[in-house]
């Protein structure tokens, strides 16, 4: 064992989420990081970057191929709130970009998801 | 400017699943996801009152609220993530943003316990958002109709019960399925009214 013997999960997380948001609770930047916004990799930082963490590596290499934001949340055990603000640094350093679907297929002016993409949705699901 | 509008970009589409406390949310996600369902937490502050009669002093206190989702990969570009959302009444702030540009919602309901489903169907009356009921139909459940669930529950007709055991995967597809004929047949009936109108 190495001494994680005393904690266990009704401790919570050894490192605090104010700790690695450095205490914020909102992104640097004006996007809001919606839950399924699509997250991609675009840069690698210099070696000892000054602002970047473990965390924020985790993300760079999780996102790779790209992921929503609840997905990134998910597979790192990290609360939403937390996530966004570290999305916020590296978007702040053009290390991410947040890809965006033709505006076509996502909605009619209703607001309404347009026909076509329900029909995908359902034959993706009929296929399964 | 960090837009890159290209065939290549996953579109991640969002299906509600809402419903009472233990009512097989998490199970159904988990029945038809090809991942393991993961969580998501947020954090929430929130000002409560009344903790400590003695002091009077209001406090804060941080709560966590967990959701299960789930992912299906529907072609090379569509991605359909499950949401269960929340079960306790008082989180449910947070379900704007779970509901914001989310497909629809799979209302599950337990005929032991139906009443547990009468907010989440409120919640999506009002927003607007496009639901159906599923009757989860536990062993030891008692047998009802869908219309007598329907009837108990006072939907408006259009709107599909379906019994289901959703520890089923095949029972998950369909009511996924129903779920999203059900979204087609609004818009469609929508359109034409609108039509109609303007004709």
């Amino acid at each position: 064992m190495t001494g994680n013997e005393w904690f266990d999960e009704e401790a919570g997380p050894l490192v605090r989420s104010y700790a690695l948001t450095r205490g914020r609770a909102r992104p640097v930047t004006r996007e809001s990081f919606d839950m399924m916004a699509v997250i991609e990799t675009r840069g690698h930082p210099a070696y000892g970057q000054v602002g970047i963490g473990p965390e924020h590596l985790a993300i760079l290499e999780l996102c790779a191929r790209p992921l929503p934001v609840a997905e990134i949340s998910g597979q790192l055990q990290l609360p939403l709130v937390v996530v966004r603000v570290l999305l916020g640094d590296l978007l702040d350093q053009n290390l991410i970009g947040v890809l965006r679907p033709r505006r076509e297929e996502t909605a009619v002016n209703d607001g309404t998801v347009s026909e076509q993409l329900l029909r995908e949705v359902l034959h993706g699901l009929e296929a399964l | 400017m960090d837009s890159k509008p290209s065939e290549t970009v996953p579109y991640p589409v969002k299906i509600l699943v809402a419903g009472g406390f233990g009512v097989g949310k998490t199970t159904l996600v988990g029945s038809v996801s090809e991942i393991r369902p993961l969580q998501t937490e947020e954090l929430l502050t929130e000002q409560s009152v009344g903790v400590d009669d003695t002091s009077g002093v209001e406090r804060k206190t941080t709560t966590t609220v967990a959701m299960d989702f789930g992912r299906i990969t529907l072609s090379e570009r569509l991605i359909l993530y499950l949401f269960g959302t929340p079960g306790q009444d008082r989180f449910w702030f947070m379900w704007d943003e779970l509901a914001e540009g989310a497909l629809g919602a799979v209302v599950l309901a337990d005929t032991r316990r139906l009443a547990e489903c009468f907010p989440a169907v409120d919640y999506f009356e009002r927003r607007g958002l496009p639901f159906i009921i599923g009757v989860n139909c536990f062993d030891d459940g008692y047998d009802y109709s869908g219309d007598e669930i329907a009837a108990a529950l006072d939907l408006s007709e259009d709107i599909p019960v379906i019994l289901c055991d959703v520890r089923q995967r095949e029972s998950g597809k369909e009511v996924l399925t129903t779920l999203v004929r059900h979204v087609i047949g609004r818009q469609t009936a929508k359109r034409a009214a609108a039509e109609a109108t303007s004709g």
